[in-house]
């Protein structure tokens, strides 16, 4: 059992999502997708405790031995990503269940649930895999159940935002795997440890930078690093409620997760200087937050304010890796973990608020903060983590942020961060000030609190925000671990 | 020089295809080319796997008595896995097509965003 | 429909033969070309054949839509199923040399379950697509 922990993280989701689609109606396909989701959780926990005591975790598939047959390798970077997404999902199905039954039609549910459970799958699969081939496939079974996902929106922009979503991503992950074929043909390899000891061998040849720059590009529209974004912010404000959270917590992050294990262990380290790389990563991360977070101020969903500002989180990230030092690739991973538990928090009491009215736009939203009181407090104290004020996970990930930056004397970035904070305090702002203190727009029924059901989970990750805003020891200690590992991209 | 561009000859077909398919994409405004676009893209790389697979004078890897040279059995391996996926993301692309025209009665990009934005 | 016999007779004919090629693309998958893909699709396109010349409604009254997404999750657990097998004999996940007696005996065993697990899914999932698309502004 213990030897197949990392294994079983990628086959229970995989064998419960056919299963959950053939359930009859009613809740037995949220029981199974919940139960096998806690149970990913604790073993991804079980996992990182394993990686952390005992070192890396190689399993190898069907007894092949690597580099011919595929290998799963847990180091603690992607115990850390896969414990994250695990988690994440855990929390965001007890959340699904009266959302779900809201949004979705009857005769849908068991196939959301499956979809949701192959999304699962494939994010774990890419937290999972050491073979930079198997990426490529968990990559687009996530993404092809995450479009599917998408497209169950009510409105019909959800189908056109879906498509978007389709033509974008595919294009990224051909991109990669054009990349992974140009790599492959100059080293045979496909495994990312066997390519760590090939590739300094190959590194002058023009194809293995052509391959490095696809796969770059590739990722970067999965991750949505601006001005690959395009996207990203239809896809969050019509998706389901419940399908938005989990996105937002988790397929970005998986993506960071890939960019950093291109650069940090497939690549030699220091590689990436070499190229313009980093470079790009601080001007796209620059822009996208200057530029993402003024576009979030002017938006008039809720929504849509969220999906910007997530554009701009990702910035951060990118930041974050472009510092190339262990310090930037730290301040990347806890922002990486952090930003989940705020995006989570805060679509999932903008989803509450959607259970209760149908809708998020800024101008139907009036006063609803004395009627709902619970959903508006998780608003106040996510958007807090996300401005980044002390005490909350948000300021933690901009602390470690601003010190990398500061280590390069990097005076702009520095400037660029604090501004984005200051941005944020401009939008979150707008949204209180909207749920708070304008006049109630009147409707003619009255608006109650969000069920138990919705707030719970809410307030867990809300809980989880100031708890990791105050005691840092998972976050960043397990991330400094795994930003030893990568090593920094600086030699 | 003429060794440059017969000797490549694969890699020619490659780019020329993937060129075709990414330019379809970005260009059209009609859905169903843009399914068509991104199918041809997806073909160009599926070329370039199968082709870096040949070995000269090789045979399909199936051992057999009296052959010594085989192809690379790998790439056509990955491909196969790229191929469903291409299906599938075709497939998709083209459910949600028929599900926009449903909606919108169109399938031209810039009608549809004349009429998400009019309302 | 009008019904048109030369079409109807050569349908009949030609349909066992597309099954029958199918299955030997299927079993001949681990000593020659061929396997759960590519069997799959050539099966489904048997009765794609048979429902372009008899009609929509009588094809899915052979197969009915429940039972394609039935088959299409059944090919998913067989397959992952193999794999969960081989776990509870002791060995890594899909090691298939655990199977049976002896290590070949074992390899080929485990490819021909697996590969009939996707053909199983690979066959209803090309029905399930073609009847969603075909019959669709019927309702």
């Amino acid at each position: 059992m213990e030897d197949h922990i990392s294994l079983l993280l990628v086959v229970v989701p995989l064998i419960a999502a056919p299963v959950v689609a053939v359930l009859p109606r009613g809740r037995s396909a949220w029981a199974v997708a919940f139960i096998v989701a806690a149970a990913c959780a604790v073993l991804a926990g079980m996992q990182l405790w394993a990686v952390l005591t005992e070192g890396a975790i190689s399993y190898e598939l069907g007894g092949w031995a690597p580099p011919w047959g595929i290998e799963y390798r847990i180091d603690a970077v992607n115990a850390f990503v896969a414990l994250i997404v695990a988690a994440i999902a855990a929390i965001t199905l007890p959340y699904a269940l009266l959302s779900v039954e809201r949004e979705i039609p009857e005769e849908k549910i068991p196939l959301f649930y499956s979809a949701m459970l192959l999304c699962l799958t494939g994010l774990l699969g890419i937290t999972q895999t050491g073979d930079i081939f198997n990426v490529f496939v968990f990559l687009e079974i996530s993404s092809l159940a995450s479009y599917a996902l998408i497209s169950l929106g009510r409105d019909r922009q959800a189908f056109t935002a879906a498509y978007q979503y389709l033509i974008m991503g595919t294009i990224g992950a051909t991109f990669y795997l054009i990349g992974v074929g140009l790599i492959y043909s100059q080293t045979g390899s496909l495994n990312m440890q066997d390519l760590a000891t090939l590739l300094p061998g190959v590194l002058h040849l023009k194809t293995v930078e052509t391959g490095f720059a696809f796969i770059m590009i590739g990722i970067a529209l999965k991750l949505a690093l601006f001005p690959l974004h395009l996207w990203l912010p239809n896809a969050y404000t019509y998706a389901p409620s419940v399908v938005t959270v989990f996105l937002a917590a988790t397929a970005t992050k998986v993506a960071v997760y890939v960019m950093l294990r291109i650069l940090g262990t497939v690549f030699p380290q220091g590689f990436a200087l070499t190229t313009p790389a980093d470079e790009l990563f601080i001007v796209a991360g620059i822009a996208g937050i200057v530029i993402a977070s003024v576009y979030a101020i002017y938006q008039q969903n809720v929504k849509r304010l969220l999906a910007y500002s997530s554009v701009a989180q990702v910035g951060y990230m990118a930041l974050g890796i472009g510092f190339a030092s262990a310090a930037g690739v730290t301040a990347a991973l806890v922002h990486l973990f952090n930003h989940a538990l705020m995006k989570g928090a805060l679509f999932m009491a903008v989803g509450a608020i959607i259970y209760r009215i149908g809708a998020c736009r800024m101008d139907q939203i009036h006063g609803l903060g004395r009627a709902m009181p619970w959903t508006f407090g998780a608003i106040v104290i996510g958007g807090l983590s996300l401005v980044g004020v002390p005490g909350t996970a948000g300021f933690i990930s901009k602390w470690y942020l601003v010190v990398a930056a500061l280590e390069q004397e990097a005076w702009i970035s520095v400037a660029v961060i604090l501004m984005g904070s200051l941005l944020a305090v401009v939008y979150v702002g707008k949204l209180i000030e909207a749920l708070y203190f304008k006049p109630v727009t009147d409707t003619g029924t009255a608006v109650s609190e969000a069920p138990l059901l919705l707030l719970v989970p809410t307030w867990g990750l809300v809980f989880a925000n100031v708890y990791f805003g105050l005691n840092t020891d998972l976050t960043v200690g397990v991330a400094e671990k795994a930003a030893a590992i990568l090593g920094g991209m600086k030699p | 020089m003429t060794d440059f561009i017969v000797g490549h000859y694969n890699y020619w077909i490659v780019i020329i295809l993937m060129m075709v398919g990414l330019y379809t994409v970005i260009s059209r405004g009609n859905l169903i080319k843009k399914v068509i676009g991104l199918n041809i893209f997806q073909v160009s790389v599926f070329f370039l796997y199968i082709s870096l697979g040949t070995v000269k004078e090789g045979a399909a890897p199936i051992i057999a008595e009296g052959i010594e040279v085989y192809s690379n059995p790998l790439p056509h391996v990955l491909i196969l896995t790229a191929i469903v996926v291409g299906v599938a993301t075709t497939a998709l692309a083209l459910a949600l097509v028929v599900r926009i025209k449903e909606s919108y009665g169109t399938i031209e990009e810039d009608e549809i965003h004349n009429l998400d934005h009019s309302l | 429909m009008r019904p048109n016999l030369i079409l109807h007779v050569v349908a009949k004919f030609l349909i066992p033969l597309i099954i029958l090629f199918a299955l030997y693309v299927q079993f001949h998958g681990d000593f020659g070309p061929g396997g759960g893909f590519q069997a799959g699709v050539i099966f489904s396109a048997a009765f794609i054949l048979y429902s372009l010349v008899f009609g929509l409604d009588t094809a899915e009254k052979i197969i009915p839509a429940h039972w394609l997404r039935v088959l299409a999750a059944l090919g998913v657990v067989i397959y992952a199923g193999v794999g969960v097998l081989s776990l509870l004999l002791g060995g890594n996940y899909l090691d298939y040399t655990l199977l049976a007696g002896d290590q070949i005996a074992g390899q080929h065993l485990g490819i021909l379950l697996v590969e009939l697990g996707v053909g199983i899914t690979v066959a209803a999932a090309m029905l399930i697509l073609f009847f969603a698309f075909a019959g669709r502004g019927r309702e």
